[in-house]
């Protein structure tokens, strides 16, 4: 699947297109076929998401998993500092980047 | 330590007020981000893999404890706790938002600190040595003449738009603390028949392509300095290659031009130049020397009681000789076992900044190595300090030893990354630090980039890891025989490269190599440089 | 408050008075043939010294910047003062308010920008630095002259 992913302008935050909006949280990016350019163009000109790009991902039973090692580190967080990721409570957490 | 005056202070505030407006300009969409980029850049304010990066400048690594209060008050007050020092001695936070900035850099400017060109195609925070002004062994103390360098490189009108970036180091010691001769100018302040001057070494740098630099002029007067920089800046601007980021270096140009023919034209715009009226008047040198002066030393102890083997430890490897017999420069390792290199809590920032009150006249440094120095600690406080060091988990006595990795933050943190650096750098310092390894092995500087840019120092490693991306997959490519020191080297490739178990092993089959040949007294580095590479490859690949 | 100098045509700002040069400008290697122009214009990769010796014939010296990174302009501009040209040079092409300050600082006195800047924006990009750290050749005495009771180049 295709999903988009950026950074929110404000904050920095890594955002990911959720067919309606940008969410915190990988899992809930959506497959945008052939409309990832319409997207970003119109979604970046509102300025509601800062330089996107489209990924390749795949997606089963655990969720959406980006295709290139760096997307993951981006939808988890630093794998060193696994409290600072989105899901803090698990201290291994870091493989899932691997 | 330095001190702003009105002038200084006014061109700061401008800053804040500039920035303010432009990242206002962006929110309101007035400014794309294709040109703002350069600008937030130049501001030191990147967009990384997790949120916007602030790198902060340390002009030449030198800051006092109000300073470093507020670096730890802005990590608990618009980061997560926390701050990572970086190899040029400048220190970095890693989930910024840009519609903070305006209000950190006014925090920063309250105590004499900015981000001003701690990145974009310009010339960056200036660094010395960090035990400048209390190492027994310089000339003299080389950041008056930094501190010179810095106000002319700000905001200088010809060069912000440079090829690329530029990095000057000033040292004034026949030992190299500071990697000088791997920046695109490495300036040595040099005796000659009384006269004290500047030695200019230009087109070193690491990255890609790493080139050691050349000496182009062995003896630039005082009073011709900042001339003599801008003749090297302008040769630069004017020829440097645009058409490819990766050649835009200025080694690129002293080494497609050759060192003979760069100096040439050097000193053909050196001699223009001078006509100009652009250098400083010397007054200016003094007037800035003085905020450089010796504290008060005071005699006192000379030994330490070494009943305490913890403490004897620590004193033996993270002290270093002072030019005063009763003082010690004191180095507080940021490289705790297992730890990430370079970071610190805003509690530990508090804590160093304190300590610094207490006992080193108000001053710290940042060293390239990502420890923290205090300069001027009495021998008799030693143990003291140590005591409160040992508490925060800031007494590692591990200066220069295999568990002191420079890493950089690799792609845990870096967008340009192809690997991760500090997991590496965590395990070899728990593998070392475990068995007592790291106890027979001595001085050996083990450095890892997550990438070609080299932030992390691999080539000069005397064992230099860098991380690449194969087909997806981190891999770790090893390299012996580097030195960023006086006997600068650049280290060489083993050969094929090693997945993140694979290059651990690779570590401590190399340094079993070492301990297998070594003669008395050799370092690492020097039984490399005795027996060669084969021994080792033979060890690795056989 | 800096005075913009406003130009009607598609030169945005101009910082003198004299008139302007009526005719397009030529290539510098046009230039160094045969021309009679009294305008050339330099691209990036040219040489500003190769004018020095024609000065005397020169009103007006465009600077193109194709994209607003290239910063070989900037010299260009700043060996052209320091050889005591006194004509106008022009910053022509990827110019933006950001960069205006510095450009005035290397001696462009004249900006035609590919897309006009706002003017208050210009304003205030001028307006910003009360002082500066460097000489250049626009006049204004260097912080650390000023420190000392120096005057400019001296």
């Amino acid at each position: 699947m295709i999903i988009l992913t950026g950074n929110d302008l404000k904050t920095g935050a890594v955002v990911w297109w959720d067919g309606v909006s940008w969410s915190a949280h990988v899992d809930n990016a959506v497959d945008v076929g052939d409309q990832a350019a319409e997207i970003m163009a119109r979604e970046e000109s509102s300025r509601r998401v800062n330089v996107p790009y489209s990924i390749e991902a795949t997606k089963d039973e655990n969720g959406v998993r980006p295709a290139h090692i760096k997307d993951r580190v981006r939808a988890l967080g630093p794998t060193v500092r696994p409290d600072l990721t989105l899901k803090p409570a698990d201290p291994d957490i870091g493989e899932w980047v691997i | 330590m330095y001190q702003y005056d009105k002038y200084d202070q006014a061109m700061v505030d401008a800053r804040v007020a500039e920035f303010r407006d432009q990242a206002q300009r962006r929110l309101e969409g007035k400014l794309s981000e294709d040109q703002f980029k350069p600008l937030r850049l130049m501001n030191g304010l990147y967009l990384q893999l997790h949120a916007y990066m602030l790198r902060v400048a340390i002009p030449y690594g030198t800051l006092n404890s109000a300073q470093m209060h507020v670096l730890a008050d802005i990590a608990d007050k618009y980061d997560r706790g926390y701050g990572h020092f970086t190899t040029r001695q400048n220190i970095q936070y890693n989930w910024i938002k840009l519609e903070d900035a305006g209000d950190i850099l006014a925090d920063l400017a309250k105590v004499e600190m900015h981000a001003i060109q701690t990145s974009g195609n310009c010339i960056r925070n200036i660094s010395s040595d960090h035990f400048a002004g209390a190492a027994q062994d310089e000339l003299v103390d080389p950041r008056p003449y930094a501190e010179l360098l810095r106000q002319w490189s700000s905001f200088h009108p010809e060069f912000m738009y440079l090829p690329r970036k530029f990095k000057i180091a000033v040292i004034a010691s026949d030992t190299d603390r500071a990697a000088m001769r791997l920046h695109d100018i490495g300036i040595q302040i040099v005796e000659k028949d009384g006269e004290i001057g500047a030695s200019f070494y230009v087109g070193g740098g690491m990255g890609r392509t790493p080139m050691i630099a050349p000496n182009i002029r062995e003896f630039v007067p005082l009073d011709q300095l900042i001339t003599y920089s801008e003749a090297c800046l302008r040769v630069y601007n004017r020829y440097g290659r645009r058409d490819n980021k990766y050649k835009a270096r200025i080694k690129i140009l002293v080494h497609e031009l050759g060192a003979e023919e760069y100096t040439r034209q050097v000193e053909e715009e050196f001699a223009h130049l001078l006509e100009q009226g652009i250098e400083p008047p010397l007054a200016e040198l003094e007037r800035i020397k003085p905020y450089f002066a010796d504290p008060a030393f005071e005699d006192g102890a000379k030994t330490v009681d070494r009943s305490d083997p913890d403490f004897a430890l620590w004193v033996d490897r993270n002290t270093h000789r002072h030019k005063h017999d009763s003082y010690v420069s004191a180095v507080i390792s940021l490289k705790p076992v297992g730890g990430i290199p370079g970071d610190a809590t805003a509690e530990q920032m508090h804590l160093m900044a304190d300590l610094a009150k207490e006992y080193s006249f108000d001053e710290m440094r940042v060293m390239h190595t990502q420890n923290v120095v205090l300069p001027h600690v009495k021998i008799a406080d030693l143990h003291a300090l140590w005591t409160k060091l040992d508490a925060a988990d800031l007494g590692t006595p591990n200066l220069d030893q295999i568990g002191d990795i420079i890493a950089c933050p690799g792609l845990d943190y870096c967008s340009l990354a192809n690997a991760r650096s500090i997991p590496l750098a965590q395990k070899i310092s728990e593998r070392f630090a475990e068995g007592g390894k790291q106890d027979k092995l001595g001085e050996l500087k083990l450095k890892i980039s997550g990438c070609i840019n080299a932030c992390g120092h691999h080539h000069a490693g005397h064992i230099g890891i860098l991380g690449v991306d194969k087909k997806g997959v981190e891999n770790y490519q090893l390299s012996l025989g580097g030195s960023e020191a006086e006997d600068t080297a650049l280290g060489k490739i083993t050969g094929r490269g090693f997945d993140e178990e694979g290059v651990l092993n690779a570590v401590d089959t190399v340094t079993d190599v070492y301990l297998a040949k070594k003669e008395d007294g050799e370092r690492f580095l020097d039984t490399y440089n005795r027996i060669g590479m084969a021994p080792f490859k033979e060890a690795l690949y056989d | 408050m800096t005075d913009l100098g406003t130009s009607p045509d598609g030169v945005q700002f101009r910082f003198r008075d004299d008139e302007m040069v009526d005719h397009a400008s030529v290539t510098v290697d046009a230039f160094l043939e045969q021309s009679n122009s009294s305008a050339v214009r330099i691209e990036p990769g040219d040489d500003a010294r190769d004018l020095l010796p024609h000065l005397d014939r020169i009103a007006l010296v465009e600077v193109n910047f194709p994209v607003y990174g290239d910063g070989r302009g900037y010299s260009a501009a700043r060996v052209l003062r320091e050889e005591g040209y006194t004509g106008e040079i022009r910053a022509v092409g990827d110019v933006l308010v950001d960069q205006l300050n510095n450009m005035r600082r290397c001696g462009f006195d004249a900006f035609q920008p590919d897309v006009a800047m706002n003017e208050a924006d210009a304003q205030a990009a001028l307006d910003t630095w009360p002082e500066v750290y460097q000489a250049t050749t626009d006049g204004r005495n260097p912080i650390w002259n000023i420190r000392h009771g120096v005057g400019p180049n001296e």
